[in-house]
């Protein structure tokens, strides 16, 4: 137990806390995903994960598509148009195994009004078969006889392993606080987060989709009632989902720069925590529950060492659920004011 | 219908009328069937059936895995099907037992094994009270995650504490004391009498005196022995749990999962006996973790207890028919056996896992064996519905003919 | 009457003696060929991680295995060896029913495997109370050799010969003082980190542990950087220590990486970025592949080395376990990844430790540097 590391100096508590940020604003944006679908449907989507996923593939293969296989390193600003191409290949392709998740795995069993817990198994068998999916990519490819011409893309006899993005996005320290320099790439991550969040909040409060939403959130008999189409909201909020999953895709590529096939698991998991610590279906609590997750997660790697890191995620939710049960920030999408 | 609910209707109405011829024998003629049967299953792994036995690996030790998968299943369903609580941190309940009787036994103690069984199934229950009485108040999607964080925490925990292991794992973890002379390998087998097994040839058997089972040595080279133990074990549990579910408990059980609200106010003390379940299931999952540390292996290390481990016993339980007993033995030992019966497809088991999971929820969410209250239940809403159509058709014959 | 009691009898005799005698004979047909006529026809097992995340590990070993398997066969037409891979999907519960499977097929005479330390520890004395050789290709637990199970042997040095070579080079070579060493938690990575540690004394400036699948390793990198360190040694496979010198070197760490034979593939080089992986130092205890091996990637020069041993004990005319067991304790040779005799636990004797460099964004394979 060493708090000297991380409160000694304010160039460590700045890192730690900094960096925790970075991390946390990705695990926010897909604890948004979790948080809007739990806010209308009372449903954990469980395959959320993989919709984050197939998103970093996305970026992966849009890199490949575009720049070919070699090894490179490239600055921010020159990767910006790539990026962008990979940010839209991404949101497209999250937000479409994302409606494919729902028509497959949840509507009929929301049409047969089944028991919640049926909805959730459903999930995470349709979490396993995509994440599977992917893994097996150039078996699927074979089938075709397109592994020769996908190879770089499906990975031939090693589709299980770790995908990387060949460019490499080189980081540059902006400006300098008390000895911790941030860099670009930590600036775009936390900008974009806050960004997504105020649209996203936006969308909710002004639009008439966003009026829907509430509404089936509320009540989906009386939303119904009143002209609301609920099939109709429930694409809606998980191709919203599968967008911001994608933007955190992008994101996540452009720092980590690595993926494979259970990349989504553990992000999933902790996306969902940290939605759960915020306030489920409340759009405000994923951004604090992500932020939160992800300093307190630092933190604790600086205090008690990296390998207890995942523990003080979990501890954190128990006792937050304890004292709150509701979560942070309690309300939720149902009772959003106009 | 869907396709799988029209194929399982035949064999629901079969089921249920040879249950009905068995409820109307006389009780000796009842308990020499069930002696016929829980035979025909302790000889399972001798018999070596051409169509059901595993050729690519042993099917002692399959046998072994699927008693296990299927005592944890039933454990399982006493949280899940009976008490309403998703726990889908089961396999720290696994860890837990395995785990007390490796340190007993082996890293910081010399216990035989059936001395060091009891004390792991009640470390186990007291871990299970533990986590149970704070997190068994918030709702019930949240419990959900909860215990999946507890299930990890338990996992990450013991990969880290140097007492317990680590990353190493404990090993050298002794067998069951042997019954008879002990062997000496690598010549002598020990043990009482041999038993053969046997060979096909197609479908003609021969008895194989080359691989016998030596009656009754726990050694490293057969699993059959340790099959019989946790076999006796499970029917004991399965008999503990009839008992338990016709009592007060497992009534209490049924009102509370139903409607909480309704039995706190008919006077059920629900978190006491949300509680019980709990300690109950933990008991269990203690039993099968502490047969599994003594297996065949004797090696126990945190990455046999990983989270797919909790979901694939969900999915056992559910798949198999939540909150009947048989449903909850024949989902884990399909989830079990599936994966070793077809080696070939090793590498698109998860996939077809995760096909067949949403595929079931989807088409057939009571699971293949549901129980009684829910077939009645889906037979009752059944036939209002065909009355509705029905009487809709006579109000349209009625007016047509006035 | 007489007559046909003898008769009988002698027929009897007769029937009884053909009898013995043709069970005498399954246990060999007679061979006292000098190029090994008992065993031609039999297998080979191998048994590992095929399938699953590990996979890839697994299926290098087996590349071995045939490519040593195939070369024997065109010499030796008449005496083919073939091979039965069982699958455990590197996991320690899977392995002891396949264990059991592989000692009930009388027609396997030797195991090349088990590929990882956790099988192996779980199936060791399975294998050792049926009387069946084993040569691993890998697995590296120093505990292994110490349970007494003298039917187990590896081709590979143990993660303590590496780990204290490792920490030399740090230490004499590198000129490194303060050493961060981090490892990923699993009992290879442990072990390898732990020995280096040791190693290392006074040297050891601070460690640390992620976990397998850990992508943000902010808190190590500012930890390094806190601690002055000049030099961090990694202990797990290259997913993890890529990052970790990626994400060092972002973080401006100018001091030597170094890790271990998990991490000596190419693809390190791609995870960490051609910036971040160069002048990363990555040792391996095994001299580099002849240029015109067949069969690449991590563990399969090992694979192939031992294959050959159990070929050659074939060859040399061993009709059982016991005999082949006795050739692989006897036998001394040089391999494709170095000279190999083991010691009276099963461990290789002597185990050279090489460091390989990524120079100009690869991973140069062929001019490794060994460490004294």
């Amino acid at each position: 137990m060493d708090f000297g590391n991380l409160f000694g100096s304010p160039e460590n508590f700045l890192s730690y806390t900094m960096g925790g940020l970075v991390f946390g604003a990705i695990y926010a944006l897909i604890a948004l995903g979790y948080t809007m679908v739990y806010g209308v449907l009372q449903l954990i989507n469980f395959a959320h994960s993989e919709v984050f996923m197939y998103g970093t593939f996305a970026v992966a293969w849009v890199f490949i598509l575009l720049h070919g296989t070699g090894s490179a390193t490239w600055d921010l600003g020159e990767a910006v148009p790539v990026l962008l191409v990979a940010l839209l290949a991404a949101c497209a392709l999250s937000a479409g195994v994302a409606l494919l998740i729902e028509r497959v795995a949840y509507r009929p069993l929301l049409n047969k009004n089944a028991p919640k817990l049926i909805a959730l198994i459903s999930a995470i068998g349709a979490s396993f078969a995509l994440a599977e999916a992917m893994g097996l990519r150039d078996r699927f490819a074979e089938v075709f006889r397109l592994d020769d011409n996908l190879a770089d893309y499906v990975a031939p006899g090693k589709a299980r392993d770790v995908f990387t993005n060949p460019v490499t996005i080189r980081e540059h320290d902006l400006f300098t606080i008390g000895g911790y320099s941030l860099s670009d790439i930590d600036l775009v991550i936390i900008v974009s987060a806050l960004l997504m969040m105020v649209a996203l909040d936006q969308f909710v409060r002004r639009t008439r989709f966003g009026r829907g939403i509430r509404a089936v959130a509320q009540d989906p008999e009386s939303a119904a009632l009143m002209g609301v189409n609920p099939t109709r909201v429930v694409q809606v909020t998980f191709v919203i989902g599968g967008l911001m999953a994608g933007v955190a895709a992008t994101l996540y590529m452009m720092k980590v720069g690595v993926t494979r096939q259970n990349a989504g698991f553990i992000l999933g998991v902790k996306a969902f925590t940290a939605a759960v610590m915020g306030g489920i279906g409340n759009l405000r609590g994923a951004l604090l529950g992500g932020l939160i997750l992800g300093v307190m997660e630092n933190w604790g790697s600086a205090v008690f060492g990296q390998s207890w890191k995942d523990v003080v995620a979990f501890v954190l939710l128990v006792l937050i659920l304890l004292v709150r049960p509701s979560g942070l920030l309690g309300e939720a999408l149902g009772k959003a004011r106009a | 219908m869907n396709p799988i609910s029209n194929a399982l209707r035949p064999v629901g109405q079969a089921w249920d009328s040879v249950m009905a011829r068995y409820s109307r024998q006389p009780v000796v003629v009842k308990v020499l069937i069930l002696f016929v049967i829980a035979l025909f299953f302790y000889a399972l792994p001798l018999l070596r059936p051409p169509l059901i036995t595993t050729n690519e690996i042993d099917f002692g030790g399959v046998m072994f895995q699927v008693a296990a998968f299927a005592l944890v299943a039933l454990g399982l369903n006493i949280v899940i099907g009976y008490a309403g609580l998703l726990d889908l941190g089961y396999v720290g309940f696994y860890a837990t037992g395995a785990y007390t009787t490796g340190v007993l036994t082996s890293q910081h103690g010399s216990w035989p094994f059936f001395l060091a069984l009891p004390v792991a199934i009640a470390v186990t229950m007291v871990t299970g009270v533990i986590l149970g009485a704070p997190t068994l108040r918030v709702r019930g999607d949240y419990l959900a995650i909860v215990t999946l964080g507890f299930g990890e925490i338990i996992r990450i925990c013991v990969k880290n504490i140097e007492w317990l292991g680590a990353s190493a794992g404990i090993k050298d973890i002794p067998h069951p004391n042997t019954i008879g002379p002990k062997a000496t390998p690598p010549f002598d087998p020990g043990g009482l009498f041999e038993i053969p097994r046997v060979e096909w040839d197609g479908l003609i058997p021969h008895l194989d005196k080359d691989h016998p089972v030596y009656f009754l040595v726990f050694g490293a080279t057969n699993a059959i022995p340790y099959y019989w133990l946790i076999l006796t074990a499970l029917l004991l549990v399965l008999l503990g749990d009839r008992l338990v579910k016709n009592s007060r408990v497992g009534r209490a059980w049924e009102a509370t999962r139903e409607d909480e609200d309704a039995a706190e106010l008919m006077g059920v003390p629900t978190f006491k006996f949300k509680l019980m379940a709990f300690a109950l299931g933990a008991a269990i999952g203690g039993l099968s973790g502490s047969f599994y540390a003594s297996g065949q292996g004797g090696y126990i290390s945190p990455d046999s207890f990983p989270l797919l481990l909790s979901m694939l016993f969900v999915a056992a339980v559910i798949v198999g028919g939540s909150g009947n007993r048989w449903g909850a033995i024949a989902g884990g030992a399909l989830v079990a056996y599936l994966p070793e019966r077809f080696r070939e497809f090793a590498d698109y088991r998860l996939l077809f896992f995760g096909v067949a999971l949403t595929v079931l929820a989807v088409w057939r969410p009571e699971g293949l064996l549901p129980p009684r209250r829910t077939r009645r239940a889906k037979a009752a809403a059944a036939e209002i519905e065909a009355l509705e159509e029905g009487e809709l058709d006579e109000e349209l014959e009625e007016t047509r003919n006035v | 009457m007489r007559l046909n009691k003898v008769f009988g009898a002698s027929v009897a005799t007769l029937a009884l003696s053909l009898s013995m005698v043709a069970c005498g004979s399954d246990d060999g047909d007679g061979g006292s060929d000098a190029d090994g006529g008992d065993l031609c026809g039999k297998n080979l097992a191998f048994l590992g991680a095929l399938t699953g995340d590990a996979g890839a590990l697994g299926q290098n070993m087996v590349n071995g295995i045939d490519l040593a398997l195939k070369e024997y066969n065109a010499d030796n037409p008449d005496c083919k060896i073939n091979l039965k891979k069982f699958d455990s999907q590197g996991s320690p519960e899977k392995a002891p029913a396949l264990a059991t499977q592989i000692i009930n097929d009388d027609t396997i005479v030797g195991l090349v495997g088990p590929g990882f330390s956790g099988e192996s520890l779980a199936t060791g004395k399975t294998f050792f109370e049926a009387g069946l050789p084993s040569i691993s290709p890998s697995a590296t637990n120093v505990t292994i050799t110490q349970q007494g199970w003298t039917t187990w042997h590896r081709v590979i040095g143990n993660d303590d010969a590496q780990g204290k070579a490792d920490a030399k080079y740090l230490t004499e070579t590198a000129g490194a003082s303060k050493v961060f060493v981090v490892d990923d938690g699993q009992d290879y990575s442990k072990g390898l980190a732990g020995t280096v540690k040791d190693a290392l004394g006074d040297a050891l400036v601070d460690s640390d542990q992620i976990s397998v699948g850990d992508t943000n390793m902010s808190a190590i990198v500012q930890a390094v950087k806190s601690s002055g360190a000049d030099a961090v040694f990694y202990g797990g496979y290259y997913t993890e220590a890529g990052l970790l010198a990626k994400q060092l070197r972002q973080g401006g760490f100018k001091g030597t990486f170094m890790s271990g034979d998990g991490s000596e593939d190419p693809n390190f080089v791609k995870v960490a970025g051609a910036e971040g992986a160069n002048d990363a130092v990555l040792s391996a205890p095994a001299a580099p592949a002849p240029a015109d091996f067949g069969a690449t990637g991590l563990y399969a020069t090992q694979a192939y080395d031992a294959t050959n041993i159990f070929l050659a004990a074939i060859k040399d005319g061993a009709k059982d376990g016991q005999e082949i067991n006795e050739f692989i304790g006897s036998y001394t040779g040089d391999g494709v990844s170095g000279p190999i005799a083991f010691d009276e636990n099963g461990d290789i004797k002597e185990s050279k430790i090489f460091a390989y460099f990524v120079k100009d964004g690869a991973l140069d394979v062929e001019n490794p540097e060994a460490i004294e």
